[in-house]
């Protein structure tokens, strides 16, 4: 109710303020008369027809304008009547808002030219200035921050006195400073002033600002000011793009984790180099895929919860689907590292045509759950939900696996058969089971990784592919047999990424990441995070 | 030392190879040429120019035996070294089509007409001349070779660690030309070619002689490789991949052995990759995927690697299975049999064909040789290479 | 058992060390004129950790040329890793290793250390399966070892002849064909110790030569080293089997836990306190 309330009182308001500006002029004739004037077919009593138009109150203005915008203002030079074609293609009598028959042949577009337009594009600014609606003004008083016409500075003056509401306030103090900096009868104390409002906003925008005066001629103060405010600005902005690209890093430095967990388990413990581990990941975008598409068909209400069921399942088929694998290939080359690397290749080939079979080639359609889209902003970066949903459950998927590796006994006896196989063998572990768990967990994982991948990347058959030799340099680079250099190598390669990609652009940056890792593995052999040790050599 | 170098190389199995190679190599393209179009035995070009295709990937495919099935070095990239040869032999006959290009410019090849290149870029001086063209298609995969293993071995990257390395260096290569701006043509490479030589490219008798070239590769690269697993660098290999650091306890400096054979490889593998251009008319990146280069290793270990004659088999035997099934009803299922094979071979024939069939044979024919004559071989201190294990 | 005589070919090129490294070059030229030691191999305050476990703890060990010496102690003592220092498999964190006064073994890899003159035959017999017992001897003869050599080697009669005379003291003349792989775990090791033979290295570095032979082998064995020793060889052997080293009846070195515990013939030291305390428990 209170809301209705102050709603109310501001429909009023603004009643009020329309009004009282139309009440100054005489009743009668002057709107009619600036409407006449577009009949001249001159551009300079057109300006003047705008700007006496923008500033009468009437309620007609809007239309008018918004139409002259758009070329749907027509004039009939005889007669000197002006008309206006709506949405709805019916035509009216733009004085008097009578609509009318048809319109006479002899009536055409009022004609633009830019300075026009310009013209236009600050008067419709400025009677959205008086909107219901605060989003609105807000928009306005920004797309007046970008004319700062000198001409809409009675109009945010006037704006500025009635606003309450915080957010529209700041924007009308914005716009008017920058109205005030460009204008040439403003004092040196004012522009300063302004300097200092548009350098709190500090955007790309205020930017832009700052740099434009540059050519208008200033007083030295002015300038200097101007000139200060400009770096401080872009210095500020240099760190809201580091931590732009920091959080970018973040972002795909989850998704290779995510990606290669998964593959240093199974590599960690058994030293198997599953090359299928991209379709384990695609297997569980498309579990996904189907869960949407059941939920969709029979149960609308449950989509929000569908990436929820899609997880434990994603695990489910991924792991038993690599149990399989691993009893029925991997168990047979134990020993054959590069064969196992050959013959995981070949299955990957077949999961692919498979599900390519199953599916059909092209991108399948999976929808983002409520909670999963739309973004906010943090300072100047944009931070989308998905995105930060994804490193969330990154960093859940990665806790609760180290927890289970550290404390139950299923991981004690990875680690065990990870560290020395033989002497776990001897101790009474069933290292063939060890074996399938291990490659079912890894697969499993991998599964996960498909159905938060599904959120941020196309499903297709293609999809395990593209993340397959990334995930493998995360691997290498992190070190086999660590967790944490998994992590450590997934987030180091996603934020070295992202810096490099403004520089060097995406693909070279991805060259340039390949390169390095080369170059790393010169050093350190066994990567980041080595096991030591004489199991390690043979 | 020539002569004592083939007397060794040639063993029966390698002379009987290089026969029908050579033999191939004559009657096909004879036939092609000298017999009428309705002739029963007249080879079409289409065919010829497959088979020169074929002939290519056998080479590739000696080229990944000689370090996988002598050294134990598995590379999943040498896509890359037959796709750079093929880039050196297609700049070549870029710059032969000269002002016939649909643009008209004398020097600068379409593309970069289109791209708004005012100039020839500085690595494309030179392939102009055939000679300049033909010493590239060795020296660059060569180079990256010998840069690439020089800073691997050295540090002693080996196993499955290499093979992602390479695979990785492969896939870095495909993202670099697939940029407009490198200056090879983009996304859509090198192709319309006009002559070699002076030759129509697509003209009878030109194909005849590029399959007849094809297969004289084919027999030098063989030779070349049997001399290198006869000679007692061929064992040093064979210990290089049976135990490493056994062999560096021996005084063995491993890893110029391992950079030796691998650039030896990647050049020829570069000469394959420059054979096959002109055959099939265009080279683009799609070369470099690391899925190529990995199907080539698959040719190896369906034919029998250690074995080089069945790396040649397999390249041939799976490239003709490939046409026949693509070109088939059962297309879709071209995949799913490739894939098949990788899991098969592997699992069931790790010996591949050849690796196979010598298991049978050789203890039939041991018996039959030493009931014929004692032990010659041993008192000149060479024993047959064996087989890998 | 035929006696074992010095090839008598003109030493081949490759026994100078080939030495490129200025760093390296440069400590040999210091070691040149100290000259610290005349002994052949000179270990001292030898430390080797991994992972904070301390395998080898201020480990000195002299050996003079032509010396033969047994190493004995309780599993786990650090016997391998002492090898695996000397030939360069390990890099020790503190502590002197010099090979025949000069080289400074720390600085140089399995290659330049076996080409220097050391060879080593492992716990674990390790030959090359899938050659041939001819094919694994020509391996380890000490001709030029480099991509080119071998590459253009050619059979002579000379090196035929050695290898001969190695098959024969070995006694598999008769095996010479066949695949090391197939060989029984006796004639591996003895085949190793032909390796060794055909290395013709300055000094031999033999871990657990008898594991797994009948009492006769091991008695051959024994033989085998000595002869070895008497065409002035410098040997280490590393072995468990207390009547082997009886048999060998040299000067014996007890190592535990990285250390030299006791030192002398082998009666002092079986009777040595510690050393009975390390055998046979506390
Ligand atoms: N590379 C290595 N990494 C970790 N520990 C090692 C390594 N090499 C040796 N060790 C440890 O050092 C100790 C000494 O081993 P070793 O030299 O093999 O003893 P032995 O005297 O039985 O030959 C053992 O406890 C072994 O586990
Ligand atoms: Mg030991």
């Amino acid at each position: 109710m209170p809301i209705n309330l102050v709603e109310r009182f501001r429909t009023f308001l603004f009643a009020f303020v329309l009004i009282a500006a139309s009440a100054i002029p005489a009743l009668a004739g002057p709107f009619e008369d600036a409407v006449a004037k577009f009949a001249n077919d001159e551009f300079s009593d057109t300006d003047e027809a705008v700007g006496e138009i923008a500033t009468s109150g009437n309620p007609q203005a809007f239309a008018i304008i918004s139409a002259l915008q758009d070329g749907r203002l027509l004039a009939d030079p005889d007669s000197k009547k002006v008309y206006l074609t709506q949405a709805d293609g019916k035509s009216i009598d733009a004085a008097t808002g009578a609509s009318v028959a048809s319109v006479p042949d002899s009536a055409v577009a009022v004609r633009l030219n830019n300075r026009l337009r310009r013209t236009i594009d600050a008067a419709l600014g400025g009677l959205t200035l008086m909107s219901p609606d605060p989003a609105k003004r807000v928009q306005a008083a920004q797309s007046v921050f970008k004319t700062h016409d000198a001409a809409m500075l009675p109009v945010v003056d006037q704006a500025l006195e009635k606003e309450t509401d915080k957010k529209a306030k700041q924007a009308f103090v914005e716009a008017r400073a920058a109205i005030l900096l460009f204008k040439e009868d403003a004092t040196d104390a004012e522009k300063i002033e302004s300097i200092a409002v548009i350098k709190l906003r500090g955007d790309q925008e205020a930017l832009a600002l700052l740099t434009g005066l540059a050519g208008a001629e200033q007083s030295i103060v002015v300038s200097r000011s101007a000139a200060s405010a400009t770096t401080a600005i872009q210095s500020r902005q240099t760190l809201w793009s580091i931590a732009q690209n920091a959080w970018y890093g973040l972002s795909l430095g989850s998704v290779l984790l995510l990606a290669a967990i998964g593959l240093a388990i199974t590599f960690g413990v058994m030293g198997v180099i599953n090359m299928a581990h991209g379709e384990m990941v695609m297997i569980g975008a498309y579990v996904t895929f189907g869960v949407q598409e059941i939920i969709r068909t029979s149960y609308p209400g449950l989509f929000d919860y569908s990436l929820l069921m899609a997880v434990p399942l994603a695990f489910l088929i991924a792991g038993l689907l690599g149990i399989v694998i691993e009893r029925t290939i991997i168990r047979f080359l134990y020993g054959r590292p590069l064969e196992t690397l050959l013959a995981t290749w070949g299955l990957s080939l077949v999961l692919q045509q498979a599900v390519r079979t199953m599916f059909g080639p092209t991108n399948r359609e999976v929808g983002n759950p409520s909670w999963m889209s739309g973004a906010f902003e943090l300072g100047q970066i944009t931070i989308t939900y998905n995105r930060l949903w994804i490193l969330c459950f990154t960093l859940a998927v990665f806790a609760i696996l180290l927890a289970m590796l550290r404390y139950s006994s299923i991981g004690l006896e990875m680690r065990a058969v990870t560290q020395n196989r033989r002497m776990a063998a001897s101790m009474g572990i069933a290292t063939s089971r060890v074996d399938a768990l291990t490659f079912g967990l890894g697969s499993g994982i991998a599964g996960i990784a498909g159905v938060a991948l599904s959120q941020i990347d196309n499903v297709s058959p293609n999809l395990g592919q593209s993340y397959i030799i990334d995930s493998f340099m995360v691997v290498v680079f992190g070190g086999v047999g660590n967790l944490w250099g998994t992590l450590v190598g997934a987030f180091t390669l996603g934020i070295a990424n992202k810096f490099l990609e403004p520089v060097a652009g995406a693909v070279l940056g991805k060259i340039a990441i390949l390169v390095l890792i080369i170059l790393f593995i010169q050093k350190r052999p066994r990567g980041l995070f080595a096991l030591k040790g004489r199991a390690i050599e043979a | 030392m020539t002569p004592h170098i083939l007397t060794r190389s040639l063993d029966r199995s390698a002379t009987i190879f290089l026969l029908i190679v050579a033999a191939v190599g004559v009657l096909l393209p004879l036939s092609n040429l000298a017999l009428p179009a309705d002739s029963m035995f007249q080879v079409p070009t289409y065919l010829l120019a497959l088979f020169g295709k074929y002939v290519c990937y056998a080479i590739l495919a000696l080229s990944i035996d000689l370090i996988w099935g002598y050294c134990g070095i598995l590379s999943l990239g040498h896509g890359a070294f037959f796709a750079l040869g093929g880039y050196a032999m297609g700049m070549y006959l870029m710059r032969q089509i000269g002002p016939r290009g649909v643009y008209g410019n004398p020097i600068l090849p379409d593309f970069m007409v289109f791209l708004n290149y005012s100039k020839l870029p500085w690595y494309w001086y030179g392939f102009d001349m055939f000679w300049f063209a033909a010493a590239m298609v060795l020296i660059v995969p060569g180079l990256l070779a010998f840069g690439f293993g020089w800073l691997t071995f050295r540090s002693r990257v080996s196993g499955v660690y290499l093979s992602i390395i390479t695979q990785a260096m492969t896939y870095a290569l495909l993202l670099a030309f697939f940029r407009n701006d490198f200056g090879f043509g983009g996304n859509n490479g090198l192709t319309d070619f006009k002559d070699i030589l002076g030759f129509n490219v697509q003209a009878e008798g030109t194909r005849a002689a590029l399959f007849a070239l094809s297969c004289l590769a084919l027999m030098l690269g063989f030779l070349i490789c049997r001399a290198v697993v006869t000679s007692k660098l061929g064992k040093v290999l064979i210990a290089i991949r049976d135990s490493e650091s056994r062999t560096r306890f021996l005084g063995y400096r491993v890893e110029s052995y391992k950079l030796f054979v691998f650039t030896l490889s990647a050049c020829m593998a570069g000469v394959a990759g420059a054979l096959y251009v002109p055959q099939v008319g265009i080279i683009n990146p799609g070369e470099f995927a690391p899925a190529n280069s990995i199907e080539a290793v698959i040719w190896v270990a369906v034919g029998g690697r250690g074995t080089l004659i069945g790396a040649a088999l397999g390249a041939v035997v799976v490239n003709y299975a490939k046409t026949v099934f693509t070109s088939g009803a059962l297309a879709p299922y071209w995949l799913f049999m490739l894939g098949a094979l990788f899991i098969l071979v592997t699992l069931l024939l790790p010996k591949g064909i050849v690796g196979t069939f010598n298991a049978w044979w050789e203890p039939w024919r041991a018996k039959r040789d030493t009931a014929n004559e004692d032990s010659a071989a041993a008192e000149d201190g060479v024993s047959k290479p064996r087989p890998a294990e | 058992m035929t006696h074992l005589e010095e090839p008598v070919a003109a030493k081949p090129a490759h026994h100078a060390p080939a030495i490129v490294d200025p760093v390296v070059a440069a400590r040999e030229a210091e070691a040149r004129q100290k000259r610290i030691t005349s002994a052949l191999l000179y270990l001292d305050g030898v430390h080797v950790s991994f992972d904070g476990f301390h395998a080898i703890n201020n480990l000195s060990l002299v050996l003079a040329p032509g010396e033969m010496r047994a190493i004995i102690g309780p599993n786990g003592a650090g016997k391998t890793t002492m090898m695996d220092i000397i030939t360069g498999k390990t890099r020790p964190d503190e502590g002197d290793v010099y090979f025949d006064g000069i080289h400074d073994l720390t600085l140089l890899d399995e290659t330049q250390i076996a080409t220097l003159g050391i060879g080593r035959k492992f716990q674990k017999p390790t030959v090359f399966e899938s050659q041939t017992v001819w094919d694994n001897l020509l391996l380890a003869l000490n001709v030029d070892h480099r991509v080119r050599g071998t590459l253009f080697w050619r059979n002579t009669r000379e090196q035929t002849e050695r290898i001969g005379k190695v098959l024969e003291t070995i006694r598999l003349t008769d095996s010479r064909h066949r695949l090391a792989g197939n060989l029984s775990h006796g004639q591996k090791q003895w085949l190793e110790i032909g390796m060794l033979l055909a290395q013709d290295p300055k000094l031999l570095l033999v871990d657990e030569p008898v594991a797994g032979m009948t009492d006769v082998e091991t008695h051959q064995t024994a033989e085998l080293l000595k002869e070895i020793n008497r065409d002035h060889k410098t040997v280490v052997v590393v072995e468990h089997d207390m009547t082997f080293v009886r048999e060998l009846g040299v000067k014996v070195t007890c190592l535990h836990e990285g250390t030299v515990l006791a030192e002398g013939t082998i009666d002092q030291v079986s009777t040595n306190d510690r050393v009975v305390e390390v055998y046979l428990g506390r």
